[in-house]
């Protein structure tokens, strides 16, 4: 798992590094895309024309990478839901936490602010 | 002329309509929110709207990253339900106000917002879960139709947080002069604190929180000053749809009082606000 940045912020920089690797993540909210990928991750992103990095990041489920690689959170979630998984599942990768666990410090009020990693 | 009777702040986490959709209302983990959402419902299910106008974003569900409006509203009759990525929500299509869209996308333009209009739109939890937190049980339609108002807050540069305010106070001299007596509603929508990923994920800042939904009453100026890196930093990377926020307040005259306020946490990664306040007009 790549090691995470504080923040991500998607820039028009990094719009353009992850556009061809957005639209693929984009197309899950269509049930019929979500099963043709589900049968083949591979050849669903050739198909989109992923760079070989942004396609292990989807194959492995590499939040961070993902988000490097120009993934905004909201499209890099897309894969979190075809998997049938939530948000921690999503964010707890980041935090090096698990995702229970990163649910038991949602539940005891979250990270305070100033408490996060510099990267 | 029209007149805007309330307007509503609230969150809009996916989970608060998951949790009403699947009946857990009432489960340990929820019921606080639900308990503190109950007596601004009971208010504004006795102060309906003839039509509302929902300030909210789109979540990579209906506008993509090709084409990215700074603003953007909906212009059309109907607005079905999106699939996100686990299946529509069981909730009614919205009806739309093409009239009202139409009279107020020609006022704002008139008045220096050239917003782009949206003639198809499926509208994901950001529009859904604040139209359930106003009426939990719409049966087979929502209680009013609805103009869905967009602003991008998912790509930088977002608006500022002051060009939200001033398209606010643009909105509300478009309502106000639309010519029927309707009463409209304002929502909006977003927020608080959260932050889905990065080292900082999972980050809660009830002190900035807390200032944001004292100071949305009295000195949204104060808040429209923010920069976007200010809101990063104090209210996490998606704590800046707060901005959203501000053009509901702007669309309020400044008579106005406050019906209701709650804040829970979590509500899933995200610390859940809710503030209701009457506009009494004119003073």
């Amino acid at each position: 798992m790549s090691l995470a940045r504080d923040n991500y912020v998607l820039d028009l920089a990094k719009a353009r590094q992850g556009h061809a690797l957005n639209r693929m993540l984009g197309s899950l909210t269509d049930p019929a895309n979500r099963a043709r990928f589900s049968a083949g991750e591979a050849g669903y992103c050739d198909g989109y024309g992923l760079p070989d990095e942004a396609r292990r990041a989807v194959t492995e489920r590499d939040y961070p990478a993902l988000l490097e690689q120009g993934a905004s959170v909201f499209y890099a979630f897309k894969l979190t839901m075809t998997d049938g998984q939530k948000m921690s599942h999503l964010s707890a990768p980041f935090t090096g936490l698990s995702p229970e666990e990163f649910e038991a410090m949602m539940r005891a009020g979250g990270r305070r602010a100033g408490s996060g990693r510099r990267g | 002329m029209a007149e805007i009777i309330w307007g509503l702040a609230t969150s809009h986490v996916p989970p608060i309509g998951l949790a009403m959709d699947h009946g857990l209302t009432g489960s340990p983990y929820w019921k606080p929110l639900f308990d503190g959402y109950a007596p601004a419902r009971k208010w504004m299910a006795e102060n309906p709207p003839d039509a509302a106008i929902v300030v909210y974003n789109d979540h990579a569900n209906a506008v993509g990253l090709d084409m990215v409006p700074a603003f953007a509203m909906g212009v059309a009759d109907r607005y079905e339900i999106a699939d996100e990525g686990y299946g529509p929500r069981p909730v009614p299509p919205v009806t739309g106000a093409p009239e009202l869209s139409e009279h107020l996308v020609t006022s704002l333009i008139d008045d220096g917002f050239d917003l782009a209009t949206l003639s198809r739109l499926d509208v994901d939890h950001g529009l859904t879960v604040p139209l359930s937190v106003y009426c939990p049980d719409p049966g087979d339609a929502w209680p009013c139709p609805v103009v869905p108002l967009l602003v991008n807050v998912i790509q930088y540069p977002q608006p500022t947080a002051a060009r939200c305010f001033a398209l606010g106070r643009a909105l509300g001299r478009a309502i106000r002069s639309y010519p029927d007596n309707s009463k409209i509603a304002v929502f909006g929508t977003g927020g608080m604190s959260h932050q889905l990923a990065g080292a900082r994920a999972g980050l809660i800042n009830p002190e900035f929180d807390r200032m944001f939904l004292s100071a949305i009453e009295h000195s949204p100026e104060k808040l429209a000053s923010l920069s976007r890196e200010e809101l990063i930093e104090a209210a996490g990377t998606e704590g800046i749809e707060l901005i959203m926020w501000l053009v509901m307040r702007g669309a309020l005259s400044d008579n106005l009082t406050r019906i209701h306020e709650t804040y829970h946490v979590p509500a899933s990664n995200t610390a859940a606000g809710l503030a209701l306040f009457e506009d009494l007009g004119a003073a």
